[in-house]
């Protein structure tokens, strides 16, 4: 059928495919919805083939940028690919969300990034040297989806006893005995476990424990019903769509590559607050389980710190900041910052390792289970 | 599928957006071309944007234009077929069976005990109405696997009663304000918008338009004003729906003796409405409402 096809839809059909390959996701369906499209909105100008792309394909508002520039690549033969003087680092987001790919570099504002970074920046992208952890990685993957807090959903579950009345069973019970009542059947709330909200520091003073942190965040997300991950030194980065790659090396690599601010310094504080002020990210926190895995050094404000940990500690169900430092038995938190927020933290203890971290995780809902 | 260029009188997005315009909807053109590809295409359109930009007007509007009845179903977590779909009357049944003499045949899964729920009524009447799945992002992934099937066939299946198909494919539209990611399989059978906030100056125009009370210079001010309060890292940034308010709220004072500057400080309730962030706009209010004193 593609070989029937004219060349000017040879070119809109090629369109979809360059897309895949740069990580949307495009359903065939899609491509013949825009086919239709652009028939039907004329097409007077490259502008109505756009816009029938965009209805049609539906890229995510982060993504459009990038979907802008394959546009252009693939339809206007224009240079899409930014060379340094386009895009200078201190023009990219203080918000980054992960695009699902990496091959055109997007440095651009959209709609809900919040603040714009300031001041200096150490940017740096490595690679991550896989931990040598998987075992007790594997454990806590395993026991993770049945260890988080609970909490009473909303939908309601036939049982022997309960709340409220199953009148469709009880009806369907009643029709076998004539429409004798003989027992009414009973629903109950199931309960369903809390998302996850995981906050790394990758700045400079984490450095030893960034790989870990980021290999332990994997498992979270692979085990966990609902995690969302999200990196924080100078900027904040989000890093869950990349994280839910099966395999870790895969995962951990596109990861790496979305996080500019690796080893540089840290404002947890201007992080927390770029977080809450993108509504869509803070809604993550609402309810959820929210554990920090940082040395809490704060370089920046220490009000502005005190003031996010209030307004998230607000919105989630608890919150629990694991630092390397309290490895040590004499710790005790001395930067004015950790002192300040500890009254709204659930628990300051060691995260030290990937074993502790995973074992205070699993503790979270009060069961034994690590 | 044969494509239809003429849907309700409308030949092309210019066409729909001065209807929309009629039905009071200033619509942008990517909101005009999405919604004529959708009704053109006869696919579901998806809305999504920060809360207040327009998304439910934009459906109401265009149930308005086509003349049909808007019937809104607003999502939660933990919605359900039988709060979506359909349920049964189970007392009423209950209470047949009982009253049903001896010998007689009943049936209990007849239409007058069957209770219609949004969705089984806009398939129903297809072309008298406009479904509005509000806010899908609030309901669970349960429910949006369970509308894939009604967004693809439009056809629902009641195990009592066989799969009801709709006779013609009804106009769809679904909102979302990205508290998550909907599923791709959802985005895909949909024709997508990405509502932003609107330009400055057709903010000006869709509150004038909104409310006749409100004069040019008061809508000038109002957006110029939400403009840098969208610009801070607000729990609650304002929409659309606010700033018209914040107008109004504004006009209302100033007509019953406000002096000007006092009056859009003493309205801003209308458009900020979360404590802490009243405490973090204090300091800079004068610089986002011109004239105020410090």
């Amino acid at each position: 059928m593609i070989a029937a096809l004219p060349a000017a839809a040879r070119l809109l059909v090629a369109f979809p495919t360059l897309l895949r390959g740069h990580g949307f996701s495009v359903a065939p369906e899609q491509t013949t919805s825009f086919l239709m499209a652009v028939e039907l909105l004329g097409p007077r100008s490259i502008e109505h083939v756009r816009k029938a792309a965009v209805a049609t394909l539906a890229p995510q508002p982060e993504q459009r940028i990038l979907f802008d520039a394959l546009f252009d690549l693939h339809f206007l033969g224009a240079i899409a690919e930014p060379g340094d003087e386009d895009f200078a680092p201190d023009e990219e987001m203080a918000v980054q969300e992960d695009a699902g790919s990496r091959e055109i570099l997007v440095g651009e504002e959209v709609n809900e990034t919040g603040q714009a970074a300031t001041g200096a920046e150490a940017l740096s992208v490595r690679a991550l040297q896989p931990a040598d952890e998987t075992e007790v990685l594997r454990r806590f993957a395993r026991v993770l989806p049945t260890a988080l807090p609970r909490r009473r959903g909303y939908r309601h579950r036939g049982a022997r006893r309960g709340q409220s009345v199953d009148l469709a069973r009880s009806l369907r019970a009643a029709i076998r005995h004539d429409g004798e009542v003989m027992s009414l059947k009973k629903l109950r709330r199931v309960t369903r476990p809390r998302p996850i909200l995981l906050l790394i520091d990758i700045s400079g003073s984490m450095k030893q424990r960034s790989d870990a942190n980021l290999a332990l965040a994997h498992a979270v997300v692979q085990a966990a019903p609902r995690a969302e991950i999200f990196t924080f030194g100078t900027r904040l980065t989000r890093v869950t769509r990349a994280l839910r790659l099966r395999r870790r090396e895969q995962a951990l690599s596109e990861a790496a590559g979305l996080v500019a601010d690796w080893d540089g310094g840290t404002r947890i504080g201007d992080a927390l607050q770029a977080f809450l002020a993108v509504p869509r990210f803070a809604s993550y926190a609402r309810g959820a389980v929210v554990v920090v895995l940082s040395d809490g050094l704060e370089r920046g404000d220490p009000a502005a710190l005190v003031s996010a940990v209030a307004r998230l500690a607000a919105r989630a169900h608890r919150i629990d900041w694991l630092t390397p430092l309290a490895a040590d038995p004499g710790y005790r938190p001395e930067t004015e910052a950790l002192r300040l927020i500890a009254p709204a933290l659930a628990s300051l203890s060691n995260g030290g390792s990937t074993a502790r971290i995973c074992r205070h995780i699993l503790l979270l809902g009060g069961s034994a289970a690590a | 599928m044969a494509l239809r260029t003429t849907v309700a009188g409308l030949s092309s997005p210019e066409d729909l957006a001065r209807a929309l315009t009629g039905a009071m909807y200033l619509a942008d053109d990517g909101i005009a071309t999405a919604g004529y590809l959708s009704l053109a295409l006869g696919k579901p359109l998806l809305l999504e944007g920060a809360p207040g930009v327009g998304k439910t007007e934009a459906a109401k509007a265009i149930a308005g234009i086509l003349g049909r009845q808007l019937i809104r179903l607003q999502c939660f977590e933990g919605i359900d077929a039988s709060a979506a779909l359909y349920e049964w009357n189970y007392p009423r049944q209950m209470l047949a069976i009982r009253q049903a003499r001896e010998g007689e045949t009943l049936d209990i899964y007849r239409d007058d005990f069957l209770i219609e729920r949004p969705m089984l009524t806009a398939l129903r009447r297809p072309e008298s109405t406009v479904l509005l799945i509000d806010e899908i992002d609030r309901s669970d992934h349960e429910f949006e696997a369970f509308l894939l099937e009604f967004l693809s066939d439009f056809s629902i299946s009641i195990p009592e009663r066989g799969t009801l198909r709709a006779a013609e494919r009804p106009v769809v539209v679904l909102t979302s304000n990205r508290t998550r990611e909907l599923h791709e399989a959802l985005r895909r059978r949909c024709v997508y918008h990405y509502i932003a906030y609107p330009e400055p100056e057709r903010e000006a125009q869709i509150i004038m338009m909104r409310s006749s009370a409100v004069a040019e210079g008061t809508a000038r001010a109002v957006v110029h004003a939400i403009g840098l309060l969208r610009q801070e890292p607000l729990a609650k940034p304002p929409g659309v729906a606010e700033a018209v308010d914040w107008a109004e709220a504004a006009t209302a004072l100033a007509q019953a003796g406000a002096p000007w500057p006092e009056a859009f400080r003493r309205s801003l309730g209308a458009a900020i409405k979360d404590e802490e962030d009243f405490v973090h706009l204090r300091p800079r209010l004068p610089l986002i409402i011109p004239g105020l004193a410090a």
